[in-house]
């Protein structure tokens, strides 16, 4: 008779053990690797491993000039490419002390505002789809849709626009701009009801989210997590209301902030995000004034020597441009403050002594694109 | 508080600090050495309140390497610019602000990466986007890579 062999068996339950969560996971939606600890299915700590799409942005950036850079920054956060662009334009204009026409304002705005909710639909579907629920993912995708056909009609492109040029636009919108966006915030109303329906209620999604991934306000401060993941916290940190531009200081919006810092505090910010940038679409867009497309401007773009810093709210989180101009048309340095590299620091923090199953939520909702991390 | 009472304030604080024109922000050059100290003093004075470090950049300007830091008060909502130089291109080191401001852990290996300063007593200074065997700091001005730069 064979020998029975007894290997010798771990306690898994007390023992620490390291699992790879990416550089190919659903959940990290892109190339992250977090390297977790587990004690059980208790994440003890983690680490992000970032790099895998690191492009050398900010190098690039020092052979380039300016309206190209702009090209450049369509490709950190991709799913909020116009605000990328408008914290480069702002930066430029700022700098050589351009005043761009209102109706250039106006339009950058709603497009801003646009751009924020079809991030946000895009968020809202692939959180569905992490917590189990892929009917949220078509939904989502469905009426992000109708955004991006907006833009395809007004700027040909879907993802990576660069529609925006230091002093304006490339061109001028297309006729059936309006309409468009007016049936669109009609269509819009309507079914933002099927998500709270769908989702926010759902007994399974609340049991998931309330009271998992708590982040205190002071801790959110201190790591720097702004955006609807700050606020979540409780901490005011909404660069439109803070430091407007644009148009910003001239519609009314309330700055949406949850107290309770965790994953459904975090979800329920962005839920009314959506109803808010409607609210200031709706304000702006039945008045936008006539005139040019672009203000006049130099053939090259020289900045005054010096350093120059934009802040503007991107769909994530807060987006700031820094850069030192030695008078040359390209930067000397230029420098991304991307809020998703931020957001990141805090989820090692965010995630411990919490289940594994929950890092999935917890990093759904802190909605990270990998690009903008990676830079 | 506005700029020139924050202006009288740091300077009192550290008496080395020198002063820079800038449109937008105030800004300080601090000595290397006082820079803790200083930082520790700004985040927790509750007349300063700095409490939001919204951005850690590091520049080479060739003659000196150059770590900013803006500041801003979540309470107070003023702005402050600070500005770290060490002309040691060898072996340049800082002390490190993440135990005052938990975010620029990875903003300072993000720094020490891209430009090679250390952050002396800096839990994991690592490097955060490249290979850990990679030559160099591709942000320095005198950096040389004749495979993935292509010079036009």
């Amino acid at each position: 008779m064979k020998e029975v062999i007894n290997l010798p068996v771990k306690n898994i339950e007390e023992e620490e053990y390291h699992i790879n969560m990416g550089p190919q996971h659903p959940s990290t939606h892109g190339v992250l690797r977090l390297v977790v600890s587990l004690q059980g299915e208790i994440v003890k700590n983690l680490k992000p491993h970032c790099g895998y799409i690191h492009r050398g942005i900010e190098k690039m950036c020092e052979k380039n000039t300016y309206p190209q850079i702009i090209h450049l920054t369509d490709r950190l956060d991709y799913l909020s490419a116009h605000i990328n662009n408008h914290a480069v334009c702002l930066l430029v204009e700022k700098a050589l002390e351009i005043e761009v026409p209102e109706r250039i304002k106006y339009i950058r705005t709603i497009i801003d505002e646009l751009n924020r909710i079809a991030s946000h639909q895009l968020w809202w579907c692939s959180f569905g789809m992490d917590l189990g629920g892929l009917t949220c993912f078509f939904y989502g995708l469905r009426d992000r849709e109708h955004i991006l056909d907006i833009f395809e009609e007004s700027f040909g492109s879907r993802l990576l626009h660069s529609y925006y040029t230091p002093g304006g636009l490339i061109q001028d919108v297309h006729p059936n701009f309006q309409k468009r966006v007016k049936d669109f915030i009609k269509y819009f109303r309507k079914k933002i009801k099927d998500y709270d329906d769908i989702l926010t209620g759902n007994i399974i999604m609340q049991e998931r989210t309330k009271g998992i991934g708590l982040l205190t306000k002071e801790d959110a401060i201190s790591y720097g997590v702004t955006g609807p993941s700050g606020r979540g916290s409780g901490f005011s940190c909404d660069v439109r209301k803070h430091h407007p531009y644009s148009m910003y200081s001239n519609v009314e919006f309330n700055e949406i902030l949850f107290h309770e810092g965790d994953t459904f505090a975090r979800y329920m910010v962005r839920m009314h995000e959506m109803r808010e940038s409607m609210k200031i679409i709706e304000q702006l867009i039945d008045n936008i004034p006539a005139g040019d497309y672009t203000a006049k401007m130099k053939a090259v773009l020289k900045l005054p020597v010096g350093e120059y810093f934009q802040r503007v709210e991107a769909a994530r989180g807060e987006f700031g441009v820094y850069v030192v101009s030695d008078g040359n048309k390209t930067p000397y340095r230029m420098k991304f403050r991307s809020p998703n590299f931020s957001n990141l620091s805090a989820l090692d923090h965010i995630s411990r002594e919490g289940k594994i199953a929950d890092l999935v939520a917890i990093g759904g909702s802190l909605d990270y694109v990998i690009p903008d991390i990676d830079r | 508080m506005d700029n020139t009472t924050l202006k009288e304030k740091v300077l009192s604080l550290v008496p080395g600090a020198e002063f820079l024109e800038n449109k937008q922000y105030i800004t300080f050059i601090i000595p290397v050495e006082k820079m803790h100290d200083l930082a520790r003093n700004l985040k927790n004075e509750p007349e300063f309140n700095f409490d939001y470090l919204f951005c850690l950049s590091g520049v080479d300007m060739v003659k000196y390497l150059e770590i900013v830091y803006h500041l801003e008060s979540t309470t107070h909502r003023h702005e402050l610019v600070l500005k770290v130089r060490t002309a040691d291109r060898e072996n340049p080191a800082v002390d490190t602000v993440c135990d005052i401001w938990k975010t620029a852990d990875f903003h300072e290996r993000e720094v020490y990466d891209l430009l090679g300063i250390k952050f002396n007593h800096h839990p994991d200074m690592r490097r955060i986007f490249l290979d850990d065997d990679w030559k160099g700091h591709p942000l320095r001005k005198d950096y040389i890579d004749e495979v993935n730069i292509v010079e036009l």
